[in-house]
């Protein structure tokens, strides 16, 4: 029997969820208000009430450009994501069906490997990076990218393929599926939801990125945080100018994490209640 | 096709031996039945020749070709699994045509092939639909349906109804036995239950404990049980086994009687017995009794019989019908 839940404790949680989102999200909109003051307003003090003025944004395209920015945010995003899937897929379709003795030793260890601090392997990651010639290129980046998120989504797949019934490979294994077959046409169709959630979810760490993005590129590579970071300038902080910076930078993937947030929550949530 | 022969067959799992060497002989276009309670190797026997396990040991040969080493697809076999196993993103015509797709058959092959076999386990009015919005039984018809269309050298059939009610069960168990005799094509059928394995099978195959121990027609198996185990898992209700003087007095260690086969009277009879729980089923009535010495019996009786709890009666097992078991367990 369900439990009745009176209307003044339900008043009292609605109230109570809205105060923690709220108090979560609002440094973010207290960003989104700043961007639209003048630098003037933006030193004077506490307000949510902005001029509106739109000459921070101006002038933050004025002085770098964004597109460039956002350009290199997307491919390095987008391309290190897609690279974690193919090399994920198959890892977390063996470790689900076929697993070993030591395959959650395996599991332990790659997710270890997120464990240790970034800045113990600065200095020869960095070292790596300039003797083959990858630093502030896309590609180096991407790949980076790509090792640091590979854990968690190898981990992640590994949970959804494990929900998979293996009666239905075997099915597939007796209707003639090769191996590539069964993957294709049986495994990844019944995988989508958790492939859709495990790619939303690399693409908003990729995007977010922030130590290793900063440090191993300089102009050409430089995705959205880099772009933030050049407006925390020695002259001096322009509170308005860097809030439009950062509201730029956390738009677009603020927008799509909007659109694809109940495909995430369930993503997120997938197996936890069956 | 469909000649199935194993020889010296086994199954480990490390240390564990799930089947010691087993050899059968299975016929083309026979039904045979494979059953056992839980845990006794039958499953495990149906998926080393469906190729699913790899056998620890022996041979497994189709039609005299020695498959042993095969892919599950290269044999030529057809499964039906206990959950279906239907692809739940596809619709039911791309469940049924997945095989074929498979096998790298023709379009306009496929669509008729599909369709065929839709309209002989009418499906026709659902090939749109996905697995999903089906019913358990129609489920199952799609599961065969994917398994007919590949024209098998057999099917296999692993508790394909234990899903299923009781009355949905009764009516697959008839149409897989209709099927059987439209396609005439080699069937083995793994269940745990004795009603099934009796009324479908040509042959049936008495597992325990990964050993075989009686093959036979399911009346072969009724009437001439080999040992204690098949007499008591073969029949419904079990067959009465009684020991002491009742059993020594017939010159055998254990003797069994099956509850039809025991006479009933309320006034004179070979054992006195006290009426506990009467079933009635309508047509029958099973009585649980006590007999004294010979201990706990259930009876089948008349539907009519009115006996009630506490009652005494007497009962007389018909003389013929009475099976004697040595000290092994073996009938003698």
């Amino acid at each position: 029997m369900a439990r009745a839940v009176s209307t003044r404790r339900k008043i009292g949680f609605t109230v109570a969820a809205w105060v923690v989102a709220l108090l979560i999200f609002f440094p973010i909109l207290y960003t989104i208000i700043t961007s639209f003051k003048s630098e003037t307003e933006a030193i004077a003090g506490f307000s949510l009430v902005p001029s509106g003025t739109l000459e921070s944004y101006a002038e933050v395209q004025a002085q770098s450009n964004y597109f460039k920015f956002f350009l290199n945010s997307v491919v390095i995003a987008v391309g290190s994501t897609i690279l974690a899937l193919l090399i994920a897929i198959p890892a977390a379709w063996s470790m689900a069906f076929s697993p070993t003795k030591r395959t959650k030793d395996i599991l332990m260890w790659m997710l270890s490997t997120k464990m240790m601090p970034a800045v113990a392997v600065l200095v020869p990651i960095y070292l790596i990076f300039r003797d083959a010639n990858l630093l502030d290129t896309r590609i180096g980046l991407t790949v980076m990218l790509m090792l640091i998120n590979l854990p968690i989504v190898v981990w992640m797949l590994y949970t959804y393929f494990r929900e998979i019934p293996g009666e239905i490979l075997e099915a597939a294994r007796m209707d003639g599926a090769t191996l590539w077959g069964e993957i294709v046409h049986v495994l990844t169709p019944m995988a989508v939801p958790g492939i859709a959630s495990t790619m939303l979810l690399n693409i908003i760490l990729a995007w977010n990125e922030a130590f290793w993005t900063i440090r191993l590129t300089t102009t050409n590579a430089a995705p959205l945080t880099a772009f933030i970071a050049s407006f925390s300038s020695p002259q001096g902080l322009f509170w308005a100018k860097l809030s439009a910076a950062s509201t730029l930078a956390i738009a677009p993937i603020l927008i799509m994490g909007w659109f694809s947030q109940r495909q995430l929550v369930r993503g997120l949530t997938f197996g936890a209640v069956k | 096709m469909g000649n199935i022969t194993l020889k010296k067959v086994s199954k480990s799992f490390g240390a564990t031996t799930i089947i010691p060497e087993i050899d059968l002989q299975i016929e083309d276009g026979e039904f045979v039945v494979f059953v056992g309670p839980s845990g006794c190797g039958k499953s495990t026997l149906l998926r080393l020749i469906a190729g699913l396990e790899d056998t620890s040991g022996g041979s497994i040969s189709i039609d005299g070709r020695d498959v042993t080493g095969e892919a599950p697809a290269k044999r030529r076999l057809a499964m039906v699994f206990q959950s279906y196993a239907l692809y739940p993103h596809m619709t039911v015509y791309k469940n049924i045509a997945f095989p074929l797709k498979m096998a790298g058959e023709d379009a306009a092959v496929i669509d008729k092939k599909v369709k065929d076999a839709a309209r002989v386990l009418n499906l026709t009015n659902y090939l749109e639909r996905r697995p999903g919005q089906l019913s358990g039984g129609q489920r199952q018809r799609v599961a065969i349906g994917r398994a007919i269309v590949r024209q098998p050298s057999a099917f296999l059939f692993d508790e394909p109804l234990s899903n299923l009610d009781a009355a949905l069960r009764g009516t697959m168990r008839l149409e897989i036995s209709e099927l059987h005799h439209q396609l005439k094509t080699t069937m083995i059928y793994v269940t745990h239950d004795q009603v099934e394995a009796m009324t479908m099978a040509d042959k049936i195959v008495v597992l325990n404990a990964g050993n075989i121990e009686q093959v036979g027609s399911p009346m072969e198996l009724y009437k001439t049980p080999k040992n204690l185990f098949v007499a008591g898992f073969i029949g419904s209700p079990k067959m009465n086994l009684i020991n002491g003087t009742a059993a020594a007095k017939h010159g055998a260690t254990t003797i069994g009687v099956r509850p039809e086969h025991l006479g009933i009277s309320t006034t004179s009879g070979e054992w006195k017995a006290t009426v506990g729980v009467a079933e009635h089923l309508g047509s029958d009535t099973f009585l649980h009794v006590q007999a004294g010495d010979v201990g706990t019996l259930t009876v089948r009786a008349d539907g009519e019989l009115g006996v009630r709890h506490g009652e005494t009666v007497y009962l007389t097992p018909s003389p013929n019908k009475i099976h004697r078991f040595g000290a092994d367990g073996r009938a003698m």
